[in-house]
């Protein structure tokens, strides 16, 4: 029963990234960390980003210590924490939020591993397309990695400018949905240009795999978004988004349809 | 199968719980460990740096008058006499040789106490190399003398605002600058946790510590010790000491976890003790964390000793119940604080207080046949000011 409704989440990642190729659009990823700046403004941002023309909403499920995150979500996850937020609290608000358009849960392994053994399958119950785990690479937990690989959700996995041309290949076939390039070494954050490095990195993942590639990290303006994607099948914007969020709502979305335009004029 | 894949484990904990951006980094660290380790030239030079800088061996003293007050044998192996006070300064000469090998001119490190951070300052300084070092503003507060002696040395010290303002954020700043900067640079922990190959690595470096002391016990003493104690925040000293002896079946291994203001009052550093099985800073160990997964605050008054995790190894040792686990409370420290600067005229740090309190405190286990070995794993100058402000040595 449970495999059955997330065999279908995972397939609506596959058929968003099917129908942008078809109409030859990019994607636009957008991540929010769940509980900031409160409960119901993620409400807002999530049913608002897919008004804008998100086709993925990344919920991130704060962390205390987000070693992979720059300052901006370190701040948002610990105002997110204060409020209460929790794993659980994450998929709730997924629930609420009814949304068309598919939704990845970012998150780091320890809250993923105390939400118990079933947390996967109330994840796709939830409404929850696909699972990103920021510290969990290639070999480091086979037994783990099976577990993600075979709930039935997407896997999405990361792949790093520092990645070899064989460990990218590995990487993907192992993963689902879409593979995650992290644009530059560091952490999460607002950077004002793309690294030089990134087209021969982007190069070498497209020759490693089939699957769909979105790059991250960095991304915050709209002529980044359309260099990016000239490269790749989408970007993700996290950060920039999170800092928008900070000072409104309506900010957050404003970016989003700058986003959205820059992507839609790429192609 | 690559070199990622199964490495680094202690039974179920340790492992690599990091970006995949570092994978590749830590996979050249993990060789370059290997071939430096099998390279006589490289442990000569290593040998030869603990010898004439840092002072190697460390002594074995006797104890007799703390001997006599808790009714065993006490030998205490003399960590607190290394160059800059204290057991960290192993690691960090054996890591800067493994640093200058690999190429990299720049470390990163973190530090609570500022022990670590001091010991990567001064070998840096020794070398000409850049040294960064993160800690959290609460341990900058506790600890303004190690702060100075590390700006002194030429080492930039970079607050650290963000979580509980300590050792654990420190290290969280420390992974995400080397993250940034993997490619020149060093990341040069201060314990024996974070992704492997690191546990293993300053546990081997460290290592000098409990091999020393086995020789010099036979010496002394004609015999192994009976019981081993030393304190364990992550773990370093006592990883350093105990691994020399785990072949020893009669040699009991006990560490003291700081038990802050009591261990059920929610405010201590017992992981061990307390905590359950999570991911920290790249590696499985028993971690300090709500129902969540959230990482729960530490609380101790040595700062070395704050930290919400421990070494991936222990957990395994407490698990097998090779080595067995104790803690003593911030006032119980600063009993053993002063009973050693008394009895023996040796003020040891206040992390190696809760070893001492835990050996003085349980007189009713030893009887005169005991040898216990105790790693006195760094001298308390540093903890002067905050003692004194709490009343002791002050008449």
């Amino acid at each position: 029963m449970a495999s059955t409704l997330a065999t279908i989440s995972s397939d609506r990642i596959d058929s968003r990234f099917d129908s942008l190729k078809g109409a030859g659009r990019k994607a636009l990823v957008c991540y929010i960390t769940a509980g900031f700046p409160d409960t119901r403004g993620t409400l807002e941002l999530m049913s608002g980003l897919e008004a804008e023309g998100a086709d993925v909403i990344e919920v991130g499920v704060p962390f205390s210590d987000p070693i992979a995150d720059g300052p901006i979500i370190q701040a948002s996850s610990q105002r997110a924490l204060a409020g209460g937020m929790t794993l659980d609290k994450s998929l709730e608000l997924v629930t609420r939020a009814r949304l068309a358009v598919p939704v990845v849960l970012f998150t780091y392994l320890n809250p993923l591993l105390s939400a118990g053994v079933d947390v996967l399958e109330r994840a796709g119950n939830a409404g929850v397309d696909g699972v990103l785990v920021s510290d969990l690479p290639l070999g480091a937990d086979p037994e783990r990695e099976d577990w993600l690989a075979g709930s039935g959700l997407a896997f999405i996995r990361l792949v790093a400018p520092t990645t070899p041309s064989d460990r990218m290949s590995e990487i993907a076939r192992t993963g689902s949905g879409f593979v995650y390039l992290i644009s530059r070494l560091g952490v999460t954050g607002v950077q004002s240009d793309l690294p030089t490095q990134l087209p021969e990195t982007a190069a070498r993942l497209r020759a490693a795999t089939s699957l769909p590639i979105c790059i991250g990290f960095g991304v915050a303006e709209p002529h980044q978004a359309r260099s990016a994607a000239g490269i790749a099948d989408g970007v993700v914007v996290g950060s920039a988004l999170v800092r928008a969020a900070g000072e409104s709502v309506a900010s957050a979305l404003r970016l989003a349809r700058s986003l959205r335009a820059a992507l839609d004029d790429a192609t | 199968m690559t070199p990622t894949q199964h490495s680094g484990r202690f039974g179920a904990f340790g492992g690599r719980y990091v970006p995949e951006t570092l994978i590749p980094a830590l996979d050249e660290l993990d060789a370059a460990f290997d071939s430096a380790m099998a390279d006589v030239a490289f442990l000569a030079e290593v040998d030869t740096m603990l010898s004439t800088y840092v002072g190697r061996p460390s002594p074995l003293s006797t104890a007799p008058r703390f001997s006599a007050a808790v009714g065993a044998e006490v030998f205490l192996k003399r960590e607190d006499l290394n160059h800059t006070g204290a057991h960290k300064i192993n690691n960090t000469v054996g890591q800067v040789f493994l640093a200058m090998r690999m190429g990299k001119r720049r470390i990163v490190a973190e530090t609570g106490a500022g022990q670590h951070g001091v010991a990567t300052a001064t070998v840096c300084a020794r070398f000409g190399l850049d040294c960064v070092v993160y800690m959290g503003e609460e341990d900058i507060r506790r600890q303004s003398l190690n702060v100075r002696r590390m700006k002194l040395m030429g080492a930039e010290v970079v607050p650290v605002g963000s979580g509980t303002r300590t050792l654990k954020d420190a290290t969280s700043e420390a992974i995400r600058d080397w993250v940034t900067n993997v490619d020149s640079s060093y990341y040069l922990i201060g314990s024996v946790v974070g992704p492997a190959p690191y546990p293993r690595m300053v546990r081997e470096f460290q290592s000098v510590i409990g091999r020393e002391a086995r020789d010099q016990m036979l010496a002394a003493a004609g015999r192994l010790p009976s019981t081993v104690v030393a304190c364990v925040g992550g773990g370093s000293n006592a990883m350093g000491i105990f691994h020399p002896f785990e072949a020893d079946p009669d040699v009991e291994l006990v560490g003291i976890e700081a038990a802050g203001h009591g261990l059920e009052s929610g405010e201590h550093s017992a992981s061990l003790l307390k905590g359950r099985p999570g991911i920290l800073h790249g590696t499985l160990s028993y971690l300090l964390q709500d129902d969540a997964g959230q990482i729960h605050p530490a609380h101790s008054i040595s700062a070395g000793l704050d930290y919400p995790g421990v070494g991936p190894e222990h957990a395994h040792l407490r698990d097998t119940g090779r080595a067995k686990y104790f803690a003593v409370t911030d006032q119980g420290a600063l009993r053993g604080f002063s009973m050693l600067s008394r009895l023996e005229g040796i003020i040891p740090a206040l992390e190696t207080s809760h070893a001492i309190t835990w050996v003085a405190d349980n007189a009713s286990r030893w009887s005169a046949a005991d040898a216990v070995l105790i790693c006195i794993s760094g001298r308390g100058d540093k903890d002067m000011e905050q003692v004194t402000d709490l009343g002791i040595g002050r008449k």
